[in-house]
């Protein structure tokens, strides 16, 4: 395992799985693939002997069927008294889980015994079935043995009804059958079954001998029979991965066949799936089918590159589960996919005769000599068309790019090498002038890679024997021990020109993996900060385009599923393609297998609740998408999904939010209506039934009623007109009519219209005279100053003071209104201009809090503020700050048409 | 006046009311008759306009939404043939139909919800004006302490000469010879400099302020020229 560390999920979720457990009684189910086979006599023998040895055993429910050897086994046993439920006419025994409990009370560890689990309880039980009880006993701590038959099991009731016509009602669900501790298979042969059954030994109700008889035809046994074995050994299969995780064990146990088909960029991947396909098949066992990116690999052409991903594709559909590793080399990577998956045989292609580098062992060998313990398997595939041997990378690359420069530039490293050697020729020993030469090598492999790298070798090594071997200037040799030098030489250029390109093509795809880790880093944390899902296109196609020089274009779904082309796309999009991307939640177009004559590839982006949209991307000509790639762009979709997700659910959270405010506003506002607009419309109801009622009343009091009527009516039309106003100002069908005009207008207009309103209070207006005209909509403003002469009205002392001041301050006019009453409530200064607030909350003065709110509304569309503070030496002071503009300077004094 | 009228009971002021709503009507009816007048109902233009034509009232008491059609072309009509004065009764916030009233010849208006009260002041402040305007014009006009003499054109304020402007004696003329009209800010642009400044409303508001700085005791809570906000001015005697 590479010393990998378990999940501390896993690991905790097994340890809470294992403290449940402790505190657990243990299940013992006793299973048979029929009635008769003799469950119950072998649970009942069982249970003897585990009295014998000493276990304290009760019966809690024993279906003998009247036959007297089972009878005669509960001999001796305790049986708990059975509880009593009449049902139509009869009275039905069933099951008593709370005699159980009560006597486990007195005898603990007891243990319980509960025949035909997947019984059916009668109606006015605890639970409906039977099993239901056993778990409850379970999850008292009390140990339970049962016995079931296969066809009771839900998911076989399907199969088995249909092979043996007979309908089961009594089910138990399957986790009861797998979350037991123990299961015993009582089995017998159909044929002795049949003897039994002729002997009379199996019970049949009556009733249903006729369909009895057709279920015990020996064919229906025998599938019943194979069901059951089969059944229990699933079982046990999932009791051993278990045991093996839990154990955390090294080693594959060769339970099953399963199979682990290696493909690599050869033509043999296909057949080699075929095969392994097949095998399967006939074992019946789950397969994995595996690639193994190496360097090698890619370097490969993109054919060759989409080739390994078709076969991928075709395994995919034929069922396998498929998977690419990246790793430098195949054999230790296939070995920890196998044992991590538990898969004993791994199937390979046949390897060709052919060269090879040397030292580069075949990987079929490489896999013998790490696990001893992997099956493997060379399949023939008929093909003898000189291909590798999958997932090689010893293999050569002939399609590599013929890289005339490297060559050349081998030529000419040597050359030079020879002419720096000459003149040192008289210092060096010829063994120090070979190093030179093997340096030239390591340089060429460096740089140019590994066919340069051998070119250099055998290069160098005709230029040393040629230049500086005596005799020089010829091919011969004088002394042949140097025919070993020269040996010797090409060996170690060939090795380390070999070893030192491999170095640089890993160094470069190492530095390639960074760059993309970077670049997938940068995106993630730039779409961190995306709150649109424009951003999230903008930054996608930044990425695919830096990434892949791909176009691309981001398609959101709306809220009817239907796709939005995000703007920024550099793509046109095929929207039938991207609407079946988005409708499938599968791959299509270039590089899938539906429609991958479209130009861009769609991807589309699963998040977690639902898919959020699609990504369509368009590679550069010729630049196919390799596994690689195609793992960087799943990469990317996922997080363009998830991000598109979480704006998703931003956009929920702040709706909530506006929701929430405005259904606080709207309680509010009920609650204010209900009470003002009530209150007055009480009292006219009363009034006019009082006026209706009591007959002719003295002039003076009818006068005082009518008068009462009449301002009940004026305070619910002044409501009205503030509800009706605020509405409007808000919905913004208000329009401004903006005239320049004089302030003094505006106030006076107001303090006409508040008239008596103001009751006798002393208003002293104090405008300079050189105040500029403003830019007012006269109707509204005078609105406001009638809403603030009324607040000073409704909330000061009769008699007291109200001044109006105004002075231009900066390029603002400055008005202030100030009273002597009470002065704003401490800290409610702000909230007093919001709706439905008032300054003070239980007073008998009417309103709804509407009118400083109307202010503040009217006062902000005239690009103005108003505050209000409590003046140091008592009282209110409303400030209203209105801009003065550029009033017009021509009043028309000279414009007369005369 | 009033003794006058009463005196003349068997031509008691006839008065129409046209209004779509039954239980408006009701009540302007009850209180124009308790106050003496002769009242005639209609509830569309048309009816309107041939009881207008037919029984001759001294006043109208106008509508402005009525199921067949605008008041306003009510007004136009009936400005074509007659100078009956009329009140124009309009629901709150619709400035611009009481400016398209007003310029297309009405009197003066009244918002809903209205009193009793209101309505009797406005209908014989109206029917007083009218009255005095059929008469002969009386060359001088005298309200608190300030006298206009039109034949002379001279001002006077307790006995002292104002000195107005052109334009200022123009707008107080053309408003203290209307007096208790509402006079919209485009029929006084148009009366005092011409059809050329229909849109320069801010000129009557510069002019006004100086004109009641003049004439006002304290101009900005002014007694005689009263500011109908957003729509124009009123010339009040009393």
């Amino acid at each position: 395992m590479n010393g990998e560390r378990p999940d501390p999920d896993v690991l905790l979720s097994r340890v809470q799985a294992e403290a449940a457990r402790a505190h657990r009684g243990r299940l013992k189910i006793f299973f048979g693939a029929s009635a008769g086979v003799g469950k119950t006599y072998a649970m009942l023998a069982a249970a003897r002997a585990a009295l014998a040895q000493g276990r304290k055993v009760v019966i809690g429910v024993i279906e003998t069927h009247g036959r007297a050897d089972t009878e005669a086994m509960t001999a001796d046993l305790p049986r708990l008294p059975l509880r009593e439920i009449p049902h139509r006419d009869s009275v039905l025994h069933e099951f008593d889980p709370d005699a159980a409990l009560a006597f486990a009370v007195s005898n603990p560890d007891t243990l319980v015994l509960v025949d035909e689990l997947a019984h059916n309880n009668a109606p006015g039980s605890r639970h409906p079935k039977r099993w239901q009880d056993v778990e409850e006993l379970l999850n008292a701590g009390l140990d339970v043995w049962t016995a079931v038959n296969v066809q009771h099991l839900e998911s076989l009731n399907d199969i088995i009804s249909g092979i043996t016509q007979i309908k089961v009602w009594e089910t138990v669900p399957d986790r009861v059958f797998d979350d037991a501790d123990e299961v015993v298979v009582v089995d017998l042969p159909p044929d002795e079954l049949l003897q039994r059954l002729k002997q009379g030994k199996v019970y049949l109700p009556q009733q249903a001998e006729l369909a009895a008889k057709h279920f015990f035809r020996k064919g229906n046994l025998l599938a019943l029979r194979e069901l059951a074995l089969r059944r229990t050994a699933d079982r046990v299969d999932d009791e051993m991965q278990t045991f093996r995780r839990e154990n955390v064990g090294e080693k594959v146990w060769p339970n099953r066949e399963s199979l682990l088909a290696c493909i690599g960029p050869d033509g043999q991947g296909e057949q080699i799936v075929h095969k392994c396909a097949r095998m399967a098949a006939q074992q019946e066992v789950a397969w994995h089918v595996v690639h193994v990116e190496t360097p090698a690999v890619q370097r490969l052409s993109e054919q060759q590159r989409a080739q390994i991903l078709k076969v991928l594709n075709l395994a995919q559909e034929l069922g396998a589960v498929t998977t690419i590793l990246s790793a430098p080399e195949p054999a230790s990577p296939l070995i920890r996919y196998a044992r991590e998956h538990n898969l004993s045989r791994l199937i390979l292609g046949r390897p060709q005769r052919r060269w090879r580098w040397p030292l580069q062992p075949m990987l079929s060998a490489a896999i013998e000599a790490q696990a001893q313990d992997l099956d493997v398997l060379l399949v023939a595939t008929g093909r003898d068309n000189g291909v590798r041997q999958p997932g090689s990378s010893a293999a050569a690359a002939p399609l590599e790019n013929f890289q005339w420069q490297g060559y050349a530039a081998a030529l000419a490293i040597c050359t030079a090498t020879a002419l720096v050697a000459t003149p040192l020729l008289g210092w060096l020993e010829l063994t120090n002038i070979v190093m030179l030469f093997l340096l030239a090598v390591v340089i060429v492999a460096m740089r140019f890679g590994r066919g340069p790298a051998v070119l250099a070798a055998f290069v160098g090594v005709g230029v040393f024997d040629f230049f500086f071997v005596p005799p020089r200037f010829s091919f011969a040799v004088s002394d042949a021990q140097y025919l070993l030098t020269f040996g010797v030489m090409l060996l170690v250029a060939l090795v380390i020109g070999q070893l030192t390109a491999g170095l640089k093509v890993q160094a470069k795809a190492a530095t390639g993996r960074e760059q993309r880790m970077r670049s997938l880093y940068e995106m993630s944390r730039d779409l961190s900060a995306a709150l649109l899902a424009e951003q999230v296109a903008e930054i996608g196609a930044k990425f695919l385009l830096a990434e892949f020089q791909a176009g691309s274009a981001l398609l959101v779904a709306d809220e009817h599923n239907q796709l939005q082309t995000m703007p920024g796309a550099t793509v046109t999009v095929d929207m039938s393609v991207a609407q079946w991307a988005f409708d499938h939640g599968e791959a299509a177009g270039k590089g899938t297998d539906t429609l991958p004559s479209c130009p861009c590839l769609m991807l589309p982006l699963k998040a977690t609740m639902r898919l959020r949209g699609v990504v369509a991307i368009a590679p550069a000509a010729g630049n196919l998408l390799g596994p690689e790639q195609r793992r960087l762009l799943d990469t990317c979709a996922s997080l363009l999904a998830s991000t598109l997700e979480r704006i998703h659910f931003i956009d929920v959270a702040q709706s909530t939010t506006v929701q929430m405010e405005s259904e606080r506003l709207r309680n509010s506002l009920l609650a204010a209506i209900s009470h003002d607009l009530r209150t007055p419309l009480a009292s006219l109801v009363g009034l006019a039934d009082t006026l209706h009622l009591t007959g002719p009343l003295p002039r003076a009091e009818q006068q005082e009623i009518v008068q009462a009527i009449r301002n009940s009516a004026l305070r619910m039309s002044a409501l009205v007109n503030n509800l009706l106003d605020m509405a409007r100002l808000e919905s913004g069908a208000v329009k401004l009519n903006r005239q320049w005009q004089p302030l003094e207008e505006v106030i006076g207009s107001a303090v006409a219209a508040c008239g008596q309103l103001l009751d006798g209070r002393p208003l002293n207006v104090n405008l300079p005279d050189d105040l500029p005209l403003l830019q007012l909509d006269a109707v509204l403003m005078e609105r406001v100053f009638v809403n603030l002469l009324e607040n000073a009205a409704k909330y000061t002392p009769a008699g007291t003071a109200i001044t109006i001041a105004a002075k231009v301050s900066g390029d603002m006019v400055e008005i202030t209104m100030d009273d002597e009453g009470p002065g704003l409530p401490p800290g409610r200064q702000e909230a007093i201009f919001e709706k439905f607030e008032r300054g003070r909350r239980e007073t008998a003065i009417a309103g709804v809090g509407l009118g400083l709110a109307i202010c503040r509304a009217i006062v902000r569309v005239h690009g103005g503020t108003i505050s209000g503070e409590t003046r140091p030496e008592g009282g209110a002071r409303f400030t209203l700050r209105l801009p003065c503009g550029i009033p017009p300077s021509d009043d028309g004094a000279h414009a007369i048409d005369e | 006046m009033m003794e006058r009228m009463q005196s003349m009971s068997e031509l008691r002021p006839s008065i129409l009311v046209v209004e779509d709503e039954a239980d408006i009507r009701r009540f302007v009816r009850l209180s124009l008759e308790s106050e003496g007048y002769d009242v005639f109902e209609a509830d569309t233009i048309k009816r309107g306009l041939i009881d207008a034509g037919t029984r001759r009232p001294e006043l109208v008491v106008l509508d402005l939404g009525l199921p067949d059609g605008d008041g306003v072309d009510f007004i136009r009509d009936l400005r074509g043939w007659s100078q009956v004065p009329v009140i124009v009764l309009s629901a709150r916030s619709g400035e611009n139909a009481k400016i398209s009233a007003l310029d297309a010849g009405a009197d003066d208006y009244l918002v809903k919800p209205f009193g009793a009260g209101e309505l009797m002041a406005r209908v014989r402040a109206q029917l007083r004006r009218h009255s005095q305007q059929t008469q002969a014009g009386e060359p001088v006009i005298r309200f608190g302490d300030v006298s206009i003499d039109l034949a002379r054109r001279v001002v006077e304020r307790n006995q002292q000469q104002l000195h107005l402007t052109p334009i200022e004696y123009r707008l107080l003329t053309h408003l203290a010879t209307q007096p208790d009209r509402v006079i919209t800010y485009r029929q006084l642009l148009k009366a005092v400099w011409g059809p050329g400044h229909m849109e320069d409303i801010h000129y009557v508001r510069v002019h006004m302020a100086n004109l009641r700085k003049k004439i006002e005791a304290s101009p900005s809570m002014p007694r005689h020229l009263i500011t109908e906000g957003g729509i124009g001015y009123r010339f009040v005697s009393q």
